[in-house]
């Protein structure tokens, strides 16, 4: 084996989404020698399709709006799974996070009298339920993500952060005592192998809705940092939860945003019926997206879906008029063209729950820090941090709702970029990595240039899609995961042996692809054991045989262990600090 | 950062600005000599001719549009020859040539209206 | 349908070629040129190219189809194919790194020389700076810009001066901040536009506005860059 090439940061954040560029431009700030490396070129991450908005109590549409009324919001969506110190803190911060972003020229819509433009989205409150729909998503028209996404790239342009741009992580480094001290990538462009070493190493490579055939997420989003951690023996938090969007337009699985509805556009069956009066008599279309998504899936099952096949249903916005189309919601109006053909001015679109976003993740605490479980206690994994999707901190628990996404990134992007900066400004001390650690981490890649007679990836990702979505969707049965779950056992031994024809080194997308499918499979697999084993419905997790939420045993994580392939249970924090505690109760809307 | 040692003009405003004032200088001029012909050309003797070209009017109009003709010329040129001769030294000659031709025809032209 | 694509591995090709493929598309359905690559990597995983969003808005996949750039995956085949081939190229005027993929660190360079950040020196209260729907306005068909270059490779001013012209897309930016009411540094960034190639080089050829996939129009960013270099300097 020869040497390979080293780069040493004092931090290199892995990926350049929102969660990402925050984490780096934080760090680039205090002038630490800090690295964001990415897969595509930052603007490229998929934050750059958020539509609707970052949903933040900064008091612009309501003067008296309250983050205590964004954190009961949040605590009730999440079906009581998040741990509310962080959504706390969340809730709390993030008006100060979102008015950095302001400052760093994020061109958000405005109010006449100059503020920042909120709209309603599901699952908002005013007085901790009791004062009627809150309009707290914070919105740059309907292309929230791209604007945040862009000014983040730009601000991190200005201090000079030294990216590592086309930069594919491949796996975590750990030295003798346990710590991560970096990661094995390749350059993408050059088919280089680097070892880049950190002494703190951080997760922000976002989700994986890849894993389903039909999904809102980028090609991109294949769970590397997931693959990465599982492959390294940390355990996985709440991998059973997946956020089926209610909107996704109908056969291209690309979203519509829920700044839809929360503009006043509905959800209608084949009978022209507003259907979701019926499940939910408050907040109609703007329910939890869970609730949403269930209503959309039983009108459809129930034979009231629209089309030939009745497979859909219809999102009605004409009523909204052209100018707030146009003024309010251009993207949707280009993308509802271009995917559904469909002028929304006219004629509703045909939308169907996707796939869109993991709750789950790796574990971390709010400083970003990555926790494992050792004889039932937290433990900090030293040198490893997640935030963003890839994080399960966890502030969305079994449902996140709408514009909190953007607000986790930047909070926990920018709280882990704090807290790693006081580190470093502390002294960080490990022991180097010695050859065998780094051949350890080589293992797969080597693996994967070698191989000769295995399958290929194309063949392999269709099986483990369709796999996921028959079998792990919006409505899950025992008897049906079990067969699943044999279906993944076969498939992953198919896919730990795949190999590819092109060994190329200059831009080999073949290569990544496969790497990215062993990714997908990790992530596969882990949804599968977490969501057979969560025996209740709570928030995204909807099961037939246990359609029922059950506090009894379920009011917990569930942490999945790699190396077992088993399920723990893992307690939910219910001690904010400067609020009273929300205690678990029915969940309507 | 930009090598502009061989523009004409401080600035690309300046460069903008002489190009459309040049343009309309010979537009004008155009206007007046086309004209001119158009009343007078059907049977246009050389006396005639000589006798408009030597009014002190024309003469300095016909001057102001030499000049405006070898400004608008080099800023055209030289742009054409940053856009496509590569070659540093290629570039120089070509544009040295066009240098010396338009002196030589401002020259020319300043001889024959006023002679000398 | 035939579709013809450009190869080049700089590893084992000595100069790029076309190479014709057959591809069966299925019935009834309108693919996009994207759709059509990943069918053609499914059965030759060699073929590279960038990817990522599939909806139009990461700007991954520029490329040249059939003589025009656009993005493949909002571009249907129907609406690019002629006389029932499909014909893709790498964005012209960019060094090809393999295949479709190109080398974009000029077009990166010059976007970033516009310091395509908010400067304001200002201190900041502890809410946001306003901004009133007016000024926010003139934002609009500026800031969605999604840097997928297809202007700037199809704009022979940057062809031709791609180190010194700034281009449409970089231009578009620069124009994005001066446009902003909370921008404070107009002169300064005015200062670094005002000699013969940065801005003065658009020929107003106007092939940006023509193929910018989000429909956005540069000649006319760059054409109030002019008018604010004239009006500051009369």
């Amino acid at each position: 084996m020869t040497a390979l090439r080293k780069l040493s940061f004092d931090a290199v954040v892995i990926g350049g989404g929102g969660a990402g560029m925050r984490a780096s431009l934080q760090m680039a700030q205090s002038g630490f020698k800090t690295a964001c490396l990415t897969k595509v070129f930052p603007t490229r991450s998929h934050t750059v399709s958020a539509q609707g908005g970052i949903t933040c109590a900064i008091a612009s549409a309501d003067p008296n709006d309250d983050w205590r009324w964004h954190m009961y919001d949040t605590v009730k969506g999440s079906d009581y799974i998040g741990d509310q110190d962080a959504i706390e803190y969340m809730c709390s911060v993030g008006p100060e996070a979102v008015f950095e972003l302001e400052h760093m020229g994020l061109p958000f819509s405005r109010f006449e009298n100059g503020r920042i433009y909120q709209r309603p989205f599901g699952g908002q409150s005013k007085d901790f339920g009791h004062g009627g729909q809150a309009a707290r998503t914070c919105a740059a028209a309907d292309r929230t993500g791209h604007a945040l996404l862009h000014t983040l790239f730009q601000n991190n342009v200005k201090h000079d952060t030294t990216f590592l741009n086309e930069w594919f992580a491949v796996d975590l480094v750990r030295n003798q005592d346990g710590v991560v001290v970096g990661v094995i990538a390749i350059e993408i462009e050059t088919g280089e192998v680097v070892f880049v070493e950190s002494k703190a190493t951080v997760l922000a490579t976002g989700g994986a809705g890849r894993i389903y055939a039909s999904t809102t997420n980028a090609h991109i989003n294949t769970g590397d940092g997931i693959g990465m951690a599982l492959r390294a023996g940390y355990p996985m938090q709440d991998m059973e939860m997946w956020q089926f969007h209610p909107t996704g337009i109908y056969g291209a699985g690309t979203l519509v945003t829920e700044g839809c509805r929360g503009e006043g556009g509905y959800l209608i069956n084949k009978d022209g019926e507003r259907f979701m009066e019926r499940y939910a008599p408050n907040a109609k279309d703007l329910a939890g997206r869970d609730v949403v998504a269930r209503s959309m899936m039983t009108e459809i099952l129930e034979g009231r879906g629209c089309g030939e096949q009745g497979d859909h249903v219809f999102l009605k916005l004409d009523h909204l008029g052209k100018d707030i189309l146009h003024s309010r919601l251009p993207g949707i109006t280009e993308l509802s063209k271009t995917f559904a053909h469909v002028d929304p001015v006219s004629a509703p679109i045909p939308v169907v729950p996707t796939c869109h976003y993991m709750m789950g993740g790796l574990p971390t605490n709010i400083h970003g820090q990555a926790i494992m479980q050792v004889d039932g206690e937290d433990q900090v994994i030293p040198g490893l941090y997640a935030c963003g999707e890839a994080a399960c901190v966890s502030v969305h628990g079994a449902n996140r709702l709408g514009g909190n996404s953007l607000l986790d990134l930047v909070v926990f992007g920018r709280a882990a970029g704090l807290f790693i900066e006081e580190q470093l400004q502390q002294g960080i001390e490990y022991r180097a990595a010695s050859e065998d650690d780094v051949d350890r981490a080589m293992g797969r890649l080597n693996a994967l240039d070698t191989n000769e007679n295995g399958e290929d990836t194309a063949t392999l990702k269709r099986e483990l899609q369709n796999c996921m979505q028959n079998y792990f969707g919006v409505f899950r049965d025992g008897e049906f995961m079990k067969k699943g779950r044999d279906e993944l056992t076969g498939l992953g031994e198919r896919i730990a042996n795949l190999s590819i024809t092109d060994k190329s080194k200059a831009f080999n997308t073949a290569r990544m692809e496969a790497l990215e499918l062993q990714n997908l499979f990790e992530v596969a697999e882990s949804t599968a054991i977490s969501a057979d084993e969560r025996t209740e419905s709570r928030g995204a997790h909807s099961r037939r045989d246990f359609p029922v939420r059950d506090d009894a045993t379920w009011l917990c994580h569930s942490l999945y262990d790699p190396t077992t392939k088993s399920l723990s249970k893992r307690g939910v924090n219910f001690t904010p600090k400067t609020v009273e505690t929300f205690e678990p109760k029915e969940r309507t809307y | 950062m930009v090598t502009n040692v061989l523009n004409y003009g401080r600035s690309g405003v300046h460069d903008w600005v002489m190009q459309r004032f040049s343009a309309l200088v010979l537009a004008a001029y155009t206007l007046v000599m086309v004209g001119w012909l158009v009343l007078n050309g059907s049977d246009l003797t050389f006396s005639q001719w000589q006798g408009f070209m030597s009014q002190t009017w024309v003469r300095i109009f016909t001057l102001l549009a030499i000049l405006s003709l070898a400004g608008h010329a080099w800023i055209g040129l030289w742009t054409v020859a940053t856009d496509y001769l590569k070659k540093g030294a290629v570039r120089v000659a070509f544009l040295g040539a066009v240098a010396i031709s338009l002196f030589v025809y401002v020259v020319w032209g300043i001889s024959i209206l006023w002679g000398f | 349908m035939l579709v013809s694509v450009y190869r080049y591995n700089p590893e084992t090709d000595r100069e790029p070629y076309m190479q014709n493929v057959d591809v069966s598309l299925p019935e009834g359905k309108d693919l996009m040129v994207l759709d059509v690559l990943n069918l053609i990597k499914e059965k030759d995983q060699s073929l590279s190219y960038r990817r990522s969003c599939r909806e139009g808005v990461c700007g991954s996949d520029g490329m040249n189809m059939n003589g025009k750039n656009g993005l493949a995956c909002i571009t249907p085949v129907s609406e690019v194919v002629k006389n029932g081939k499909l014909v893709v190229r790498p964005l012209p005027g960019l060094p090809v790194v393999r295949d479709l993929v190109v080398d974009m660190a000029i077009f990166y360079k010059q976007y970033q020389r516009v310091k395509p950040y908010l400067q304001n020196s200002s201190p900041a209260s502890g809410r946001e700076r306003l901004q009133s729907p007016e000024e926010r306005a003139k934002l609009d068909g500026l800031y969605e810009c999604i840097l997928c270059a297809c202007c700037s490779t199809s704009c022979p001013s940057f062809w031709w001066n791609p180190e010194k012209f700034v281009g449409p897309a970089g231009l578009l930016q620069a124009y994005r901040f001066l446009a902003d009411s909370r921008d404070e540094a107009t002169d300064e960034r005015l200062s670094e536009l005002d000699d013969p190639f940065s801005v003065f080089r658009c020929r107003g050829i106007m092939n940006c506005v023509s193929v910018c996939p989000k429909g956005l129009n540069p000649t006319k960013a760059i054409g109030h860059i002019r008018d604010m270099l004239l009006s500051r300097a009369t």
